[in-house]
């Protein structure tokens, strides 16, 4: 089930969980949750922790996101603009974006040649690690809560120790002919 | 590697290493599943596929895949295991978190290395600083900093050899992710892991198991030599460059990226090793270190460029295809290579960039990995490889490092160090050193 509550009144907020959720999108947490565009059934980005992550200073794009949503939504008043999209006063304007534009615009921006393709590549990579990888907290812990991006990918849980061991690894029985001209130490010749 | 002469003249120095680090072959029942899964499909198509020698302790590995930084069971025999603890047993001293930012020469002929010591957590913070006079520098920062060292010091030792920051390969590095059809496994390659499972087993493994030497003849024509080599990443650095299979390009990020996740257990990764141009040059050294760093340990912005040749992208879409045609045979998988559009080309065996040779125009040392212009500063990483080696290259950066001691031993003794050449493996084995001291005769 979607967790957490829609931000209302914080613009950089919004805008945000609006780049996360185009990066790895995720189902709305309430039916009136315009951030998360509800491409997806399950939680994306922003549930499995993408703010708190670019909130990070070890990032070292938190002191940056005021800049980055100005930016962002600088751009999507462009698209709109070339698009004839018609944008109103109340959501930020790349919120308003249908998620085909949000897309569009988070693809040109990291296309090689764009003068800003850094800071939105950064971006997108705290993104999509704040699913894959749960950096914003330790990697048992996040397993034990029912992290969405980890337990979606199936990653192993540790043992009880904390550490993660795996005691089956293999097939245990040769699997292709070995090279001609192998070295007796394995390497090849 | 390419040229058997060469090898033939290193190979004592690839034993001697292969003794210190305890580089040992394995056999199919050390191989992970997802090496034993590409060594099956390798044979499906009528290729072959070795098990690849590793410094791992087979017995005490758990097969976590948590080796990026380290082993935390002491199974993976990184230098904390061998060579530095018999440098401290023979007198060294390790500064750790000790970043050399440049060199300088000082008036009695040796050199002043300077340094800055950088927080443990955060690498943005510098904490303290300072210098060590030498009579010998032996520098071993990486084929990614070395070079940047040696530009930053330049208006203090004059000028470089015009191959500093020039010449950089990165070993013609490629990666392929394919996701697996579970079925397939089964009912084509005949795997299963037990009665439920075929594979779903990515995260299983120790990194590289088993590789494909079909392409590396040495007959084959340049650039079209390469090994694949069965590879495992952690998510973040394994995922974010990954495209969606036949999803229209780029695909590195939305709704199919998810999907895509969601089937992470099925991943492989294919590792191309192959030959490039040696086209990265670097520019204008940062103010610190090697790079401006933006995170607090692992992301920075550097100065070296690299755009491929067309000999190089010929290498990468042949192997990319060779890759496609091994693992969609029959359906087993789905497969697209890695995005080159996010941060350009990408690897992880940098090279080259401070290299020996004999012109001095386009090699930096000379054959004993004397700075050329420079005598009693040395070279020793992985900057000094020539250029692309179509395999996994530590193995060759050591042997080449082994290789230059018994010159650098010879410039300290000339400059009155007292040392002596001929220590045996960190261990105390000694066949190594008995196969090396011959060639070290022949050439004293």
């Amino acid at each position: 089930m979607p967790q957490g509550i829609p931000d209302a009144d914080s613009v950089e907020t919004r805008t945000l969980e609006a780049f996360a959720d185009t990066i790895l999108p995720g189902a709305r947490r309430t039916p009136d949750d315009t951030a998360i565009a509800g491409r997806s059934h399950d939680a994306g980005a922003v549930e499995a922790g993408a703010l708190e992550l670019l909130r990070t200073p070890a990032t070292g794009v938190t002191s940056g996101l005021g800049e980055f949503v100005g930016l962002l939504n600088d751009h999507a008043r462009h698209h709109a603009d070339l698009c004839a999209l018609p944008l109103t006063e109340e959501e930020p304007p790349f919120v308003q974006l249908p998620f085909e534009e949000r897309t569009a615009l988070v693809r040109a921006l990291t296309s090689p040649g764009h003068p800003e393709k850094e800071f939105w590549v950064m971006l997108s990579l705290f993104c999509n690690m704040a699913y894959d990888s749960a950096a914003h907290m330790s990697t048992p812990v996040a397993i034990a809560n029912g992290h969405p991006g980890l337990t979606a990918m199936g990653f192993a849980a540790p043992d009880p120790d904390g550490l993660l061991r795996f005691k089956e690894y293999s097939y245990g029985r040769p699997l292709a002919r070995l090279h001609p001209d192998t070295t007796s130490s394995g390497s090849p010749a | 590697m390419a040229e058997g002469r060469h090898e033939e003249t290193l190979d004592p120095w690839y034993d001697r290493v292969a003794e210190a680090m305890g580089v040992r072959t394995q056999d199919w029942n050390d191989v992970s599943y997802p090496g034993g899964l590409w060594g099956a499909a390798c044979d499906h198509s009528g290729r072959t596929a070795n098990p690849v020698p590793v410094a791992v302790d087979k017995d005490t590995c758990v097969n976590c895949n948590w080796m990026m930084a380290g082993c935390r069971f002491e199974a993976k025999k990184s230098l904390m295991f061998n060579y530095l603890p018999a440098a401290l047993a023979h007198g060294a001293t390790i500064r750790p978190l000790h970043e050399v930012q440049r060199v300088e020469r000082t008036d009695d002929g040796g050199y002043r290395v300077h340094y800055d010591v950088i927080d443990e957590d955060d690498y943005r913070i510098r904490t303290d600083s300072g210098s060590i006079d030498a009579k010998i520098v032996v520098l071993a920062a990486g084929a990614g900093a070395t070079p940047v060292i040696l530009k930053r010091s330049e208006p203090d030792l004059g000028t470089m050899p015009n191959a500093v920051g020039r010449y950089f390969s990165g070993n013609g590095e490629r990666l392929n992710t394919a996701v697996v059809d579970e079925d397939r496994v089964r009912d084509v390659l005949g795997l299963e892991r037990d009665d439920e499972r075929a594979y779903e087993a990515f995260q299983v493994g120790k990194g590289p198991c088993v590789a494909n030497w079909d392409r590396l003849d040495a007959a084959l024509p340049e650039y079209s030599r390469y090994s694949l080599e069965q590879l495992y990443f952690p998510p973040a650095l394994g995922t974010i460059l990954a495209q969606v299979p036949g999803a229209p390009a780029p695909s590195w990020f939305g709704a199919d990226k998810k999907e895509m996740l969601r089937r992470w257990k099925s991943w492989l990764i294919v590792f191309t090793m192959s030959e490039d141009d040696n086209e990265g040059v670097f520019g204008a050294p940062p103010p610190t270190g090697n790079a401006t760093r933006l995170s607090q340990q692992m992301l920075g912005r550097g100065t070296l460029s690299y755009r491929p040749t067309m000999n190089t992208l010929k290498g990468w879409a042949q192997s990319d295809a060779e890759v496609k045609e091994i693992l969609e045979k029959d359906g087993i998988a789905s497969v697209a290579p890695w995005t080159n559009d996010l941060v350009g080309a990408y690897t992880v065996h940098p090279l080259a960039s401070c290299r020996i040779g004999d012109d001095p125009h386009t090699s930096a040392l000379d054959d004993r990995h004397e700075l050329r212009g420079h005598p009693g500063i040395f070279v020793t990483d992985g900057s000094a490889v020539p250029g692309a080696l179509t395999v996994n290259p530590a193995m060759t950066i050591a042997a080449l490092a082994e290789r230059s001691v018994p010159g650098i031993v010879d410039a300290a003794r000339e400059r009155g160090v007292d040392v002596t050449y001929g220590a045996p493996a960190p261990d105390g084995a000694t066949s190594g050193r008995g196969g090396v001291l011959k060639l070290v005769g022949q050439r004293t």
